[in-house]
């Protein structure tokens, strides 16, 4: 009985403080220098937000956002990675209970869904550059197209990553490594779709708004 | 008196000895406010019921509201004991993310705004 814990703590006499306690688990530890990972991910990417706010409007007698900007792709777009957001959690819960069909499944669906995401938007961006309104064209165009494109790079890292993945829980099954990796791809995988959240509504509803 | 009290390792629910169903429910809450907070912000967005300079406001409170129901219901953050750390770098980066951008906009609009229109400009170099 350690006599600090009794003092600190009357109430729940169970638990050992943080303090007392020693290193943290290597799970908690990798997740949460994945987190501060994330987040400087999250600072770079407001770094190019804040150069699109800037560039909006220095279209250069070329193209704006309304006319280039279709709703109803970004709407399927935003679907799909909001779903594969969610297969992605059914991922997590099935990897916790070690059931190799159920994370198989759904992450598979997971994949399919954000190769979905990948080909519409890709198909966007070639309709764009196909109608003379690429990168060069434009101060807004070279911004729209860093951050836009900056995004679907990290889908396409993410996506290569799960596959991988799934190669890591076939050959090695769920030992504590592969869990880890897979709890830290959870993670990119929700970020990426919270970044997801601001990039359409900055870009493609208030670009389209009254 | 053998458990310790650990930070939360940020994605993991910290239900791991509730039943499973719960957390599938948790995870279906936050899909369904995330559908029903899309479909607000693509409703705004196009809608011409709303007062058109309210809408860029909106778009923004809508987004933000979003991103909080994936924060706590994708990512499991949340506000208790075991999850300070997260909690306190995630605020550190919004606090770096909000100086960038507003910093940015707040600059480059003074700049634009006290740049000389183009016109004196031309003139100032023909006069050379």
């Amino acid at each position: 009985m350690n006599v600090a814990v009794a003092v600190h703590d009357v109430q729940s006499e169970a638990l050992i403080g943080a303090a007392e306690a020693g290193p943290a688990p290597k799970r908690i530890v990798v997740a949460y220098g994945f987190w501060i990972f994330l987040l400087s991910d999250i600072v770079m990417f407001s770094a190019l937000f804040a150069a699109y706010a800037v560039l909006v409007h220095a279209t250069a007698g070329g193209p704006g956002g309304a006319q280039l900007f279709r709703q109803g792709t970004v709407a399927i777009e935003t679907g799909c990675l909001l779903v594969s957001s969610y297969t992605c959690g059914m991922m997590s819960l099935a990897i916790n209970s070690r059931g190799r069909v159920g994370t198989y499944l759904a992450a598979a669906i997971t994949f399919v869904l954000g190769a979905a995401f990948l080909a519409l938007e890709l198909r966007e961006f070639a309709d764009m550059i196909a109608r003379g309104a690429g990168p060069q064209r434009s101060a807004f165009l070279s911004a729209f197209f860093a951050l836009v494109g900056c995004h679907g790079l990290h889908v396409t890292a993410g996506l290569i990553w799960l596959a991988v993945m799934m190669a890591q829980v076939a050959v090695k099954g769920f030992v504590a490594t592969v869990q880890r990796r897979l709890l830290c791809f959870a993670l990119f995988w929700h970020a990426l779709d919270i970044i997801w959240v601001g990039l359409f509504t900055v870009v493609y509803l208030m670009g389209v708004a009254p | 008196m053998t458990q310790a009290r650990y930070d939360r390792a940020p994605g993991d629910s910290g239900r791991a000895l509730g039943p499973p169903q719960s957390e599938v429910l948790v995870y279906t809450v936050g899909l369904t406010l995330a559908v029903l907070l899309t479909a607000t912000s693509f409703w705004v967005a196009n809608t011409s019921l709303l007062w058109g300079p309210g809408v860029v406001l909106g778009l923004a409170v809508l987004a933000i509201a979003q991103m909080g129901v994936h924060l706590v219901f994708f990512l499991h953050i949340t506000t208790g004991p075991d999850s300070t750390n997260n909690v306190l770098a995630l605020a550190f980066g919004v606090l770096i993310v909000f100086l960038v951008i507003a910093g940015s906009v707040w600059i480059m609009a003074n700049l634009n705004a006290n740049m000389m229109p183009m016109g004196e400009m031309m003139d100032l170099h023909m006069q050379h």
